[in-house]
């Protein structure tokens, strides 16, 4: 079977973000850029399921900028087959990527359809959900655990106060929590040869989606800031001072 | 303007973070109705019924929406609330699960994890893992939002006597199917909604000092456990435990971090605390910026004597 994933470029998730003076945004000049940790987990589910003989071809897809082309190199020099760079420089929201994505899957095809449960940039969690929604198909979000077992999927999934296991009909969509693996780096030569593999470019028109987004940013604004703390020496310092000056015990 | 909101609830009672999102649904302001989708839910519809600035309270009980399946749960959410200007739930694993397909299903844009309400279509969130926070504006017919609980002081779950109105539909998309469930079972108070959190990092070594020194210290202040995700991948206590970015998010009065170094993913989880203490041998750690007391010293030595003297 084949399997689609989707990767987002985003900023690393070691980098201090700043906010622009102009509360625009967050500055992104000349910030080291990564592949989302989210997709990278979904990129390697989808090559350990090739791995296993399950699936037969992996499908990277990338909205976004040109410069998304090298996540899409790094999700190929991983294990993935060939990409699709739908090439915008707008913002585009998850609604618009989900639509973007139902109309390759309508024409890939593919069985499973992989994505991060959510970005780190803007923290939406919502793209995996919303293409579930338009292709009519059963979701397994945040797995911790993916088994293919004939015409369904078995996933394990993180919930709040534990876990929950569901049986989803393929064609079915999965959203990555960190505990579904561990990826792997990319080797040197794995590296050279992915330059090798075939990248298409298309646009958001190609596809016929509007990405004019309903959601408006009105301005972006640096979180408050905690007035710095004190050291403490002791126990009996710290009891004497959550007790009387911040009483909160 | 009527307002729906989605219950968060386990059949027999309403979650506490449903207080939340009706005090958000306040804050927008308009008719406020409780949406309770379950099986056997009469009691949690009941309780849904008394909480206070709540005017009606639909009662979907069907076998459909017995495990919360987002695939029918969507569909329900999608269609009662057509009639609707904001639909609301609660930014649980749950909410977050079947919120963005109502979405998908209506064509209009989610506004995930809100922490204020400027006006009907204008709302702050968190970005960048709390690094930023965004102010944005919605231009869609209906708003689909998800609630982050600590954002709103919770309404009260009485004072409130609202009509329970049956829906009859149950729509099932037929391709997804619940098999089982493992759930923490735990005595102490859940870790979203208490007052305080003491929770441990990689600095506790193994799962056993969790028990033997971290908990005596969780049940003396009568508080909830957390941990950071390092603590959680090393399989020292199970992953619903985590605070963070990608785990849950809290703001009690009183946060302790023992052990934990303090990084941006899990700090996005606690730093809106009211009261941050710090237990750290490391007089460097991160966790140091965000907090309001830091006592540098041997966790092992120090969260003992602390439980003993408190």
């Amino acid at each position: 079977m084949k399997a689609l994933v989707a990767v987002k470029r985003v900023v690393d998730y070691n980098v201090k973000v700043r906010v622009k003076a102009d509360k625009t945004g967050v500055d992104l000049t000349n910030v080291k850029m990564s592949i989302n940790p989210f997709c990278e987990i979904a990129v390697e589910e989808a090559v350990r399921l090739k791995e296993k003989g399950v699936v037969t071809e992996i499908v990277v897809v990338s909205v976004g900028p040109t410069a998304a082309q090298e996540q899409i190199r790094s999700a190929m020099a991983l294990g993935a087959d060939r990409g699709i760079l739908v090439q915008t420089d707008d913002a585009v929201g998850p609604l618009a990527v989900a639509k973007i994505l139902k109309a390759i899957a309508d024409q890939e095809q593919p069985q499973i359809i992989l994505l991060g449960k959510q970005a780190i940039d803007d923290d939406n969690n919502q793209a995996g959900q919303m293409l579930a929604a338009l292709m009519g198909v059963g979701q397994g979000t945040f797995a911790s655990k993916v088994t293919v077992e004939g015409t369904s999927l078995k996933v394990e999934r993180e919930v709040d106060g534990g876990a929950q296991v569901v049986d989803l009909t393929l064609p079915a969509i999965v959203t990555t929590d960190l505990r579904l693996n561990e990826p792997r780096y990319a080797a040197l030569p794995n590296i050279m040869k992915a330059r090798k593999k075939p990248l298409e470019t298309k646009t958001p028109a190609d596809y016929g989606v509007n990405t004019a987004p309903t959601v408006k940013t009105l301005k972006v604004e640096p979180p408050a800031e905690r007035k710095a703390g004190i050291k403490v020496k002791s126990v009996d310092e710290l009891i004497e001072k959550l007790k009387n000056e911040a009483k909160v015990i | 303007m009527a307002i729906l909101v989605y219950a968060e609830h386990d059949n027999v009672s309403l979650k506490p973070a449903t207080l939340n999102v009706v005090a958000a649904a306040q804050a927008i302001g308009g008719d406020v109705h409780i949406l309770v989708a379950g099986q056997g839910a009469q009691a949690a519809a009941d309780a849904a019924a008394q909480v206070a600035g709540v005017s009606k309270v639909l009662l979907a009980d069907n076998a459909t929406y017995a495990h919360q399946l987002a695939e029918n749960v969507s569909l329900l959410v999608a269609n009662v609330g057509k009639a609707y200007t904001h639909i609301l739930a609660a930014a649980t694993s749950n909410g977050k699960n079947f919120m963005p397909r109502v979405a998908a299903l209506l064509d209009v844009s989610q506004i995930s994890d809100i922490i204020k309400v400027i006006s009907p279509d204008t709302f702050e969130r968190p970005i960048y893992a709390g690094n930023a926070i965004a102010t944005v504006q919605s231009s869609d017919s209906i708003k689909v939002i998800t609630v982050r609980g600590t954002g709103f002081d919770p309404v009260a779950a009485t004072g409130g006597s609202a009509a329970i109105e049956a829906v009859a539909e149950a729509d099932d998309l037929g391709k997804s199917k619940f098999v089982s469930e493992e759930l923490a079972k735990s005595e102490r108070p859940e870790l979203t909604a208490a007052r305080i959190v003491v929770s441990g990092g990689r600095g506790m070594a193994n799962g056993e000092n969790f028990e033997k020194v971290l908990v005596p210290l969780v049940d003396k202040l009568g508080a909830a456990m957390g941990a950071s995700r390092a603590a959680v991948d090393a399989g020292f206590v199970p992953n619903d435990l985590q605070v963070g970015q990608t785990g849950k998010i809290v703001a009690p009065d009183l946060y302790v971090a023992v052990g934990i170094s303090g990084a941006i993913q899990h700090l996005a989880g606690m730093k809106d605390s009211k009261v941050i203490v710090a237990i750290n041998k490391d007089e460097e750690a991160p966790i140091g910026t965000v907090a309001d007391y830091f006592l540098v010293g041997d966790l092992f030595q120090v969260v003992p004597e602390l439980t003993s003297k408190l």
